[in-house]
């Protein structure tokens, strides 16, 4: 077992989620809410991710977060750090890889709120934060609940990006999922096997937790 | 449109994709109905009031405020409007108890005082005891009369009901009819009242205004709409049956009487001297102004507008039994009316008997022909 592996995927994760889910909750309101001529561009350049293939969403994001480019630069001015091949980067790269993980089930969640509720917290005279707040947030708790375990359970499995983008420096960009590979290239199938079991059993059980969550907000409609 | 201070004038205008051509008027302590058929434009008009539909020209003052002013581009937003508001399917919020769901509507008032007064506006609206339940847990009757609570709590200036009463039985329905009456008494602020219900607007309503396709086609008293419609569409909208076309054969101001020649009958109706001799007409009479003549015993009355007829429909309901009558020689011209059973039965009405009846005077009101608005048949 790849301790030190581990750990980092689960704090990749965990970040990746603290990062996404507010900002997830703001991008899924918004296209919930609002008609505009190129929402179904939007919607399908956040939806890109789930079709593309991980090692070509890597290569451009290698591409654009290098030391040679504005963002990478910049991000070098500013932290003294690069991007690429560093923690930072693969969280960069995770996010932007999880955002239909989690904007999907959030808008998804947002649209089931009946636009008469909306109306009468508008009518209470509740500001749009207050909204979100008091009425909206309580209202998507599956939605939130689907999107947070997804992204985790996604992230701790990601392979193509994070070899892409960090590459596979132990303690730094080192993953599970890169982990059991190394593993298996070095014909330790024991210690491959039993990091693969235990990433099965944490996805039977995140899968489980928003199939359940899924079925009660059906059962009980939303705010259950 | 000229209201006391603090009531409600509107006018809102636009061509699509909801048609609006609308002028309200609605006094501070006064119900105003709007009625007309689904799709005439009544919720829209709404949800206009409380600012959650921008229509594309108009104007909206309540209580000497402009919510509204297309021209000088002023459109406050709903939050702001201290409107309460009280949605075809309450809208509750689902998560919260009744009272908290009447506090979120106290934005205004210090946090100290939300939970006392919420639960005075539950009391006021016969909740009491039921405060800490969800809407889930409450019925149709109970989640009606939390959202009138939440829509009165904001202290609001304008008090906008869509269609309140759809949701729930017959039963529920009359009993919150009767507390609606009882709570208008104490509220001071016009209260605009959406149904396609017109008993509900007859009995609830101090003012209706009928609406068709978005445009206000007449307002007035509700007795007034039904003895006096404007156009053969307003009588067919406020439930009128009998609406018919005849030709103006002469005036008699003295006797405050109009003659017309309906399918070769001369009949006598209410003085309209605005319609020239040998033009057409359309009229109308409510069904409590045709009276049925005894059928061995002529009485007071029986030689005002004779009329006979043949019964083609007899449908007993209950202690009344409502008639249609088939005037000979006349096309489309079934009259309908009702009288007690027992008088049905006494004077052998039933399909195929002919019968005499009288169109009284004073009940045959007079409007220009239709113009084709689609609406006729």
């Amino acid at each position: 077992m790849d301790t030190a592996a581990l750990l980092l995927s689960v704090k990749l994760a965990a970040a990746t989620v603290l990062i996404l889910l507010p900002a997830g909750v703001l991008i899924a309101r918004f296209l919930a809410t609002h008609e505009f001529p190129l929402k179904p561009f939007v919607e399908a350049l956040f939806a890109l991710p789930l079709v593309l293939p991980p090692t070509v969403l890597g290569y451009y994001l290698l591409v654009a977060l290098g030391a040679d480019t504005l963002p990478g630069r910049w991000y070098e001015w500013l932290t003294g750090r690069t991007l690429v091949f560093t923690f930072d980067g693969l969280l960069v790269a995770s996010v932007i890889f999880n955002l239909p993980f989690a904007i999907q089930p959030l808008q998804r969640a947002f649209e089931a709120i009946p636009e008469d509720v909306l109306h009468a917290a508008a009518c209470c005279g509740l500001t749009s934060p207050q909204s979100l707040w008091r009425i909206e947030l309580p209202l998507i708790g599956a939605g939130l609940l689907t999107a947070g375990v997804l992204t985790f359970a996604h992230t701790l499995g990601e392979f193509g990006v994070v070899l892409m983008v960090g590459g596979s420096i132990p303690g730094e960009t080192k993953t599970i999922a890169i982990a059991i590979y190394d593993r298996v290239q070095g014909f330790d199938m024991t210690g491959a096997g039993l990091m693969s079991l235990l990433l099965l059993v944490f996805s039977i059980v995140a899968i489980g937790v928003t199939f359940v969550a899924s079925n009660r907000r059906r059962r009980h409609g939303p705010g259950a | 449109m000229d209201p006391a201070p603090d009531g409600l004038v509107a006018r809102l205008a636009q061509e699509r994709p909801i048609p609006l051509a609308a002028e309200l008027a609605c006094a501070g302590g006064e119900l105003l109905a709007l009625v007309g058929p689904s799709g005439s434009g009544k919720s829209t008009i709404l949800r206009t009031l409380a600012g959650i539909y921008a229509p594309h020209a108009g104007t909206i003052a309540v209580g000497g405020e402009t919510w509204l002013d297309t021209a000088r581009g002023i459109a406050v937003p709903a939050r702001l409007r201290s409107v309460g508001f009280v949605f075809q399917h309450y809208a509750l919020f689902p998560h919260l108890t009744a009272q908290e769901n009447v506090m979120q509507a106290m934005g205004h008032l210090p946090s100290a005082e939300r939970r006392e007064r919420a639960r005075r506006l539950l009391a006021q609206t016969n909740l009491s005891g039921l405060e800490d339940r969800r809407p889930a847990r409450l019925s149709g009757g109970q989640q009606q009369r939390v959202a009138v609570a939440r829509a009165l709590a904001r202290d609001p200036k304008v008090l906008l009901l869509d269609e309140p009463f759809s949701a729930v039985d017959q039963v529920t329905r009359e009993k919150l009819h009767e507390e609606l009456a009882t709570l208008r008494r104490e509220l001071r602020i016009p209260i605009v009242l959406v149904t396609h219900a017109l008993d509900e607007a007859m009995a609830l309503a101090d003012r209706m205004s009928i609406l068709h396709r978005g445009a206000t086609l007449q307002a007035g008293l509700p007795a007034t709409l039904l003895a006096r419609p404007a156009s053969p569409l307003v009588a067919r909208l406020v439930g009128l049956k009998n609406i018919f076309e005849a030709e103006v054969v002469g005036h008699e101001a003295e006797r405050g009487l109009t003659l017309i020649r309906w399918s070769g009958q001369l009949l006598e109706a209410v003085h309209a001297p605005q319609f020239a001799v040998g033009s057409r007409v359309a009229w109308s009479i409510p069904p409590a102004r045709i009276l049925l003549h005894r059928r061995e015993r002529p009485s007071r009355g029986d030689h005002e507008n004779p009329v006979a007829g043949t019964v083609v429909r007899c449908l007993r309901l209950g202690e009344a039994t409502a008639i249609a009558l088939s005037v000979v020689a006349a096309e489309r011209s079934d009259l309908y009316f009702s009288v007690p059973t027992h008088v049905a039965q006494r004077n052998g009405v039933e399909p195929g008997a002919r019968v005499n009846v009288s169109l009284l005077a004073d009940g045959i009101h007079l409007m220009p022909p239709a113009t084709g608005t689609g609406a006729e048949g």
